[in-house]
């Protein structure tokens, strides 16, 4: 398990391999579609200086409200494929240097993460309880009026944060291996 | 049984689904973490997910976000009215959405509207049996959307497949399926299968495969087989935990059968995923008992 501490150098995250079990701590950003458009198509000022070297996590967690704090009770990953038309656009506008999903993401995805030193990290489908304990505080939230709480961009700080790298910045991708690996299997089945 | 009781029970089996997995599913994990092997990152993944199932059995909170579809399974003796157990159950649903025991999942497809409370058309989803002994039966499954966006139907004989109209081809179409979920279905996944029936009663009884115990060897000797056969091949696609490579891309595989018509041969495929939530209740001279804790 490798420790990353954010905000994290590009040289840091160069070093990165696909398939390095990874462990996050510190302040990252959740991010889905409605703020992904955003950060691609109009303002971004107000969370421009939280994104450099730091986390895009694809996620519409579960928020608990006591008073005016709030909490994250689950917090899985969510399908990023849907973010790829933007992906690429916010890596490089915002020097990103980590986006965790779950499921990968595709060529333009891959092509921004070798091109500014990024990468993407897969965090295991399902594992709402755990990710949301490792939520150890929310800072902050933006556009929680107009995107509603699963949509909102949530500024939090988390602990030991486990992801697998599945797609590095030297091109390669996880899921592209494991894709190709398991058609020969399937065709070979098929053929049997 | 008084309808406050029914209520209460229900509401408690619905309890159960949403936060605490199976001990069959445990045990079919655990499995998969000692044929991965020391050290295998594939098992790494298979322990965080049991860790998180027993945060979320401690804690009472779901499993997943994504709490999914309701789908009642009722078998009901002369004691009890159909009726009256599927407004206990809807009552149940109401509160357990209240309790964030299960999330607002309900959405107009005209409008898009969230009805709020997973109450609304097909919501719940109930299946309906009367049997001539007193007592209620109830098992309830809660079926995650990732993991049902990746069913298939086919029909046979598929030429893509090069798939004919016997066991043969209902074989390949269960691989196809394997294949094209990839990690999507957030694996290891568990399949639901039919061969036979019509479009609706075939994706029907692909679903009831899942209430079957993932340790059962299947009565139909043919189709036990075809189980094992399947078991093997589909875990050595190499697809493994969450897509990211390993030795368990599957933990069950369920196959039913129903009577088709001459002229049509479907199969029916219905995945779920690793977050298998389900739970089983039997009232029986006012007596409520679970099939586990
Ligand atoms: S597929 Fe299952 S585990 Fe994955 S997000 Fe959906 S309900 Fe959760």
């Amino acid at each position: 398990m490798i420790g990353i501490k954010l905000p994290v150098s590009e040289e840091e995250i160069r070093k990165l391999k696909a398939g390095d079990e990874i462990s996050i701590t510190g302040v990252m950003i959740t991010a889905r579609d409605a703020a992904h458009k955003y950060l691609v198509e109009t303002g971004g000022e107000d969370v421009k200086d939280l994104l450099r070297d730091s986390m895009i996590y694809h996620c519409g967690p579960v928020v608990k409200k006591e008073g005016d704090k709030y909490s994250f009770v689950a917090a899985g990953p969510t399908t990023s494929i849907r973010e790829e038309p933007y992906e690429g656009p916010v890596i490089a506008k915002y020097g990103v240097r980590g986006v965790i999903g779950k499921g990968g993401m595709g060529p333009d995805t891959l092509k921004a993460c070798a091109e500014h030193g990024c990468v993407y990290l897969s965090a295991v489908g399902g594992l709402a309880t755990t990710l949301a304990r490792s939520v150890v505080e929310v800072l902050d939230v933006h556009k929680l009026e107009e995107f509603g709480v699963p949509e909102a961009m949530w500024v939090i700080r988390v602990e030991n944060f486990p992801a697998v790298v599945t797609m590095d910045s030297h091109g390669r991708s996880v899921h592209d291996e494991i894709e190709k690996l398991s058609r020969k299997k399937y065709e070979e089945l098929l053929e049997k | 049984m008084d309808r406050g009781r029914l209520e209460e029970s229900l509401f408690d089996l619905i309890r159960r689904a949403s936060t605490s997995l199976p001990p069959d599913v445990v045990a079919a994990m655990r499995r998969g973490i000692a044929a991965e092997g020391e050290g295998a990152s594939a098992g790494t993944s298979l322990e965080l997910m049991l860790e998180n199932a027993k945060q979320a059995r401690e804690g009472t909170t779901p499993i997943c976000q994504d709490t999914g579809a309701l789908l009642f399974f009722v078998e009901y003796g002369p004691d009890f009215r159909q009726k009256e157990i599927e407004e206990a159950a809807r009552a149940a649903t109401v509160r357990a959405t209240e309790e964030y025991i299960l999330r607002p999942n309900a959405v107009d497809p005209v409008t898009g509207a969230n009805s709020g409370n997973n109450l609304g058309p097909g919501s719940p989803d109930f299946h309906f049996n009367q049997r001539d002994e007193e007592g209620l039966r109830v098992r309830l499954l809660l079926k995650g959307g990732g993991s049902e966006n990746v069913g298939a139907q086919y029909k046979l004989p598929d030429g893509r497949l090069k798939a004919g109209r016997d066991l043969e081809g209902v074989r390949k179409c269960i691989i196809d399926t394997v294949y094209n979920a990839q990690g999507k279905g957030c694996a290891p996944g568990v399949v639901g299968v039919c061969a036979g029936g019509n479009r609706g009663s075939s994706f029907g009884w692909s679903k009831e495969q899942l209430l079957r115990d993932l340790g059962d060897t299947n009565p139909d000797p043919v189709l036990a087989e075809l189980e094992n056969t399947l078991m093997e091949e589909l875990n050595g696609l190499g697809i493994g935990p969450s897509g990211f490579g390993g030795k368990t891309t599957v933990l069950g595989v369920k196959i039913g059968k129903q009577h088709r018509l001459p002229a049509c041969f479907f199969v029916s495929v219905s995945y779920t995923c690793w977050a298998y939530r389900k739970a089983f209740m039997s009232v029986q001279g006012g007596e409520v008992t679970y099939d586990w804790d």
